[in-house]
């Protein structure tokens, strides 16, 4: 056994432990170190009684504090609310076409707008709002606009979306599908194509685009009008202009007539999706923040 | 003061040190400490406290899950889509767990109850974003927008790092042993009635076809989303993922329900 007498130049003894002649210093932890401990440990206590911590019989304490991340949250997001109140109420009864002659409005509704649509749009239009060319998902930078442009038209489009069973509202029209529904011949539907490729100003044999021409007036005229310009009553896109929501070319202009198509857009205010809808100030945050991009009618 | 006068730390402050001729409890504890058989068992006894004491008041406390209207067990197609999701790994990339937190809840929408994720088994919450959260991704998009993104996500995303899963449109989902699925899911607490189970094949079938008897699949799954979600003829891998993209979120009617702040 060890030599229980053994001091060091500290004063301390050995642990009493020893192996093969190899012994401990029964040196203290340092000082700081016990004290951080008995600190934590006490830390603890306070913690549990401040917090929400321990299980009962129905429900675990609640803590001195009161705190919930649920309250918190919802704290937070009214202490924002307060803040903005006076230009969110004005926001959201707002007279759409007012708010561009508001700057301070203005400014909120594009700003507050840009991060709404950030999280929301750009998904299918763009980050920049440039859409999906030749698949279906409009640009929103330039002048053409399937269910018109104005500020109000926006913002109804975003609050209800397009062909959805969301919103009974929903903007709606279906072309034929006048290839599969066996209502055109491929003959004649390849007469359509080059009178459209015509009224667009592009390549087309001018045999078929005079063929076309009647078949134009007689199933297309209805919605896209007789001179082509659309109508957006009907969501029904300009034929003349070089804008193609899913490209302008024959195999394209093709399968659009044969199967039609068929763009979906969900509705977006929190009315007909209380999870994760956008309200009315957000709806007309980001129709302000859309018509300022640059097409806005 | 020399370190020489400094008095010795208390041998209960140390754990170690000069014994007092009395036996404490740290010579007792030297019983365990010599003992590995005794000190792995008493181990596993002071674990098991630990773990009762976390764990079991979660089955009865009764602010656990509060009881929300709507959540009910997923379709047998839209637990199909969730079984891809899983073989997929989606898990890896996407949370499925809105956390009560501004930020979360401005861009997510409302946050998650723990009732929307009662039927999961296992449950999706995730612990890593590399890409969004999906908890309420239903509704979000358009069918052909998923469509679009599966198959080639940079298409719409163009700063997406998603891969590409092109190869499920292909892939032809045959409904083989989902009534079996359903039930194992009732095996681990999903209420799957008999009723259910024996329709399961007709309701995995009937969920992609609009003009079908689609009464009794809404009966047994209220708000079940009835479409050709990939808009090809058939039953694919594709229409099963998107009808589970599709409702996720979707069930609590959070226009009527308002969670208590004090859970």
């Amino acid at each position: 056994m060890s030599d229980k007498d053994k001091k060091n130049e500290h004063g301390y003894g050995t642990t009493g432990h020893e192996w093969d002649g190899i012994e401990e210093w029964n040196n203290p932890m340092p000082r700081w170190w016990v004290w951080t401990f008995y600190a934590t440990i006490f830390w603890g206590v306070l913690y549990t009684i401040a917090y929400p911590a321990w299980p009962l019989v129905n429900k675990a304490t609640g803590g001195l504090l009161g705190y919930s991340t649920r309250a918190e949250v919802a704290q937070q997001i009214s202490d924002v609310e307060a803040r903005n109140a006076e230009l969110e109420t004005q926001l959201a009864s707002a007279d759409l076409t007012q708010i561009a002659g508001n700057d301070a409005l203005q400014n909120y509704a594009v700003q507050g707008g840009a991060a709404v649509f950030r999280a929301n749009c750009s998904q299918c239009h763009g980050s920049g709002g440039a859409g999906v060319q030749a698949s279906g998902y409009p640009n929103l930078l330039d002048d053409a606009w399937l269910w018109g442009g104005t500020i109000e038209q926006i913002a109804y489009t975003v609050r209800h979306g397009i062909r959805n069973e969301q919103s009974p509202d929903a903007r709606w029209s279906e072309m034929p599908a006048f290839g599969t529904d066996e209502i055109l011949t491929d003959e004649q539907i390849g007469q359509v194509v080059h009178y459209v490729r015509k009224i667009s100003d592009q390549d087309h044999d001018a045999a078929q685009a005079a063929a076309g021409e009647a078949v134009y007036l007689d199933q297309c005229a209805g919605c896209h009008m007789e001179d082509g310009i659309g109508d957006p009553e009907n969501g029904a896109p300009n034929l003349t202009d070089a804008i193609w929501l899913y490209g302008g070319d024959v195999a394209s202009l093709t399968e659009t007539i044969h199967d039609s198509r068929f763009g979906v857009m969900p509705a977006w205010s929190a009315e007909y999706r209380p999870a994760g809808g956008l309200s009315d100030s957000e709806i007309n945050a980001v129709a302000a923040y859309v018509h300022q991009l640059g097409g806005g009618e | 003061m020399a370190p020489q006068d400094k008095p010795p730390m208390p041998a209960s402050a140390t754990g170690v040190g000069d014994r007092p001729q009395r036996k404490s409890i740290l010579d007792r504890h030297k019983i365990l400490e010599k003992n590995a058989t005794l000190l792995l068992v008493v181990s596993f006894l002071v674990v098991t406290v630990g773990g009762i004491v976390e764990i079991a008041p979660l089955f009865y406390l009764e602010n656990t899950i509060e009881e929300v209207d709507g959540v009910r067990p997923y379709s047998p197609l839209e637990l199909a889509g969730r079984d891809i999701y899983i073989r997929e790994g989606c898990y890896v990339c996407h949370s499925q767990m809105i956390r009560p937190m501004r930020d979360e809840v401005e861009r997510y929408g409302h946050y998650s109850l723990a009732a929307e994720s009662m039927y999961d088994h296992p449950f999706q919450w995730g612990s890593k974003r590399t890409g969004p959260d999906l908890a309420r991704v239903g509704g979000r998009y358009s069918d052909e927008w998923h469509v679009a993104h599966f198959v080639d996500p940079q298409s719409v995303v163009p700063e997406s790092v998603m891969p590409k899963y092109a190869f499920l449109r292909n892939a032809k989902l045959k409904p083989l042993h989902i009534d079996e699925l359903l039930e194992t899911h009732r095996l681990v607490g999903v209420p799957y009635t008999d009723e259910m189970i024996e329709n399961a094949e007709a309701d995995f079938m009937v969920q992609i076809d609009p003009d079908g008897d689609t009464d009794g699949l809404l009966e047994r799954y209220p708000g079940a989303q009835v479409r050709n979600f990939d808009g090809e003829p058939g039953m694919s891998e594709m229409d099963a993922l998107i009808a589970y993209m599709q409702m996720l979120g979707t069930l609590v009617d959070f226009s009527t329900f308002t969670p208590d702040p004090d859970r």
